[in-house]
């Protein structure tokens, strides 16, 4: 068994040190070591796209980025989506469009919206349906989805607006 | 699924990343965005005791124009590839089938230098290099060389790269302004490798000839292949409908396919056909008279 090594990064804004070993995946030691369990393990083989986490601003897929390559990184997760007990524009879109059924995918699908919309504020509907075409819901025909995400751009710029 | 234990390296520089590999030499094994390598480690069908990893090297992500070429290093995303303004402008081609690469997750990671080194020949870029008349830089302790894309594949999974070369770059002949260029690629789902996929980059002159082409196919054989032939019998001349399906023919016959999950390897070939077809024709749609 090679070494630990110790990895240092920002997770939802506060720091963290942990030491894994080289093979460990960074899903890993977000769900097994710092119990963050929101980021779910679908497939494991970087299709699905449920382990989707923001990594130093740009969506990956966490199974297939080691947890070493996460040191000195800013990672969010959908437990950093929330702020002072409000719900991010996204969640609430979720919430408001009945964007998802038995919800595994949706952490995962709300980072990739978070993401998207950050670099792209009003994007069309062609644009959402690729820009998270690396994301598998297997229940809502994504229609839903593609609501969620307009409600949330919708929501984002007129609190942008606002303030 | 976990990967088997290796000892992890993070090379700062090109030149850490080459004592590296000198020092592990079998042993060693580059991780650049890491989207083949790390399925490849999780499934056990590479097993790397070293994994140096190069996706912190500022110098091999660089996009520039310097005499009439264009040089990318081997660590751009397949996602700074599309973002790239400069490459949109001069070699629109590249960006585009970086498009139709996997998912935007795995555009943020995957580098347009993995995916030349790599080797498997459903990775798409190799094909479009060979039309674009690329050559891979690679360096090792001994030196630098340059080697066409044209020639770098020996076989599945192999290149011309030796032990102890990285691959630190693309240099690109910055195509003719007017070209025209097309990648076309079929696939089952986004982010699946291509059924059949063909690239096409192609100028006209004064009279509406072809000037110069290039025709290259993805996932029809175990390495990528240029279709010399097809090329040869364009050049020169008004190409109509049916040079187009004479070249689709030619095409076809260069094809060995394996049958697998992407289809029959009648229906993979007939497809090869198809994709040359429209790349063909898309291309000559957007080429411009000289």
């Amino acid at each position: 068994m090679a070494d630990k090594k110790k990895i240092h990064f920002t997770l939802n804004g506060r720091p963290i040190d942990v030491l894994a070993e080289p093979r460990e995946l960074l899903i890993h030691v977000l769900r097994e070591q710092l119990g963050e369990t929101g980021s779910h393990i679908g497939c494991e083989t970087s299709h699905c796209g449920a382990c989707t986490v923001d990594f130093d601003g740009e969506s990956v897929k966490s199974c297939t980025v080691l947890a070493v390559q996460a040191d000195g990184a800013e990672i969010l997760t959908v437990e950093g989506l929330a702020k002072n007990g409000q719900l991010h524009p996204v969640q609430e879109g979720f919430m408001q469009e009945h964007a998802l059924q038995c919800g595994f995918c949706t952490p995962g699908i709300m980072m990739r919206a978070y993401r998207l919309l950050a670099e792209n504020p009003n994007p069309s509907e062609s644009e959402i349906r690729m820009e998270l075409s690396g994301n598998l819901c297997r229940c809502t025909g994504y229609q839903n989805i593609v609501k969620a995400v307009q409600y949330a751009a919708a929501k984002l710029g007129a609190n942008r607006s606002a303030g | 699924m976990i990967p088997a234990s290796f000892e992890y390296h993070a090379a700062k520089t090109v030149d850490e990343a080459l004592a590296l590999l000198d020092k592990y030499g079998e042993d060693g094994k580059v991780l650049a965005g890491g989207q083949s390598l790390l399925p490849m480690m999780k499934l056990r069908l590479a097993e790397p005791r070293h994994v140096i990893d190069i996706s912190k090297i500022g110098e091999l992500r660089v996009v520039r124009e310097l005499d009439g070429f264009l040089h990318i290093g081997a660590g751009v995303t397949e996602a700074g590839v599309i973002a790239s303004e400069l490459l949109r402008n001069k070699a629109p081609l590249i960006g585009e089938t970086a498009c139709q690469i996997g998912d935007p997750q795995i555009r943020n990671r995957g580098t347009i230098g993995g995916n030349l080194a790599h080797g498997d020949p459903g990775n798409d870029q190799p094909a479009v290099m060979m039309v674009l008349g690329a050559s891979v830089t690679l360096r090792g302790k001994a030196g630098e060389r340059s080697i066409p894309v044209d020639g770098f594949y020996s076989g599945f999974y192999s290149t011309q790269m030796k032990q102890g070369e990285l691959l630190t770059g693309i240099r690109i002949p910055v195509p003719a302004a007017g070209s025209g260029h097309s990648y076309r690629k079929l696939k089952r789902k986004i982010g699946d490798f291509a059924t059949a996929a063909a690239a096409v980059q192609l100028s006209l002159d004064k009279n509406g000839n072809c000037a110069q082409i290039g025709i290259a196919l993805t996932n029809l054989a175990p390495v990528p292949l240029r279709v010399k032939d097809a090329e040869k019998l364009l050049v020169g001349k008004l190409i109509n409908d049916e040079l187009i399906e004479q070249a689709a023919q030619i095409a076809m016959s260069a094809c060995d396919p394996v049958e697998d999950l992407h289809g029959p390897i009648d229906y993979r070939t007939h497809m090869a056909g198809e994709m040359t077809r429209r790349a063909l024709r898309e291309a000559l749609s957007r080429a411009g008279r000289q």
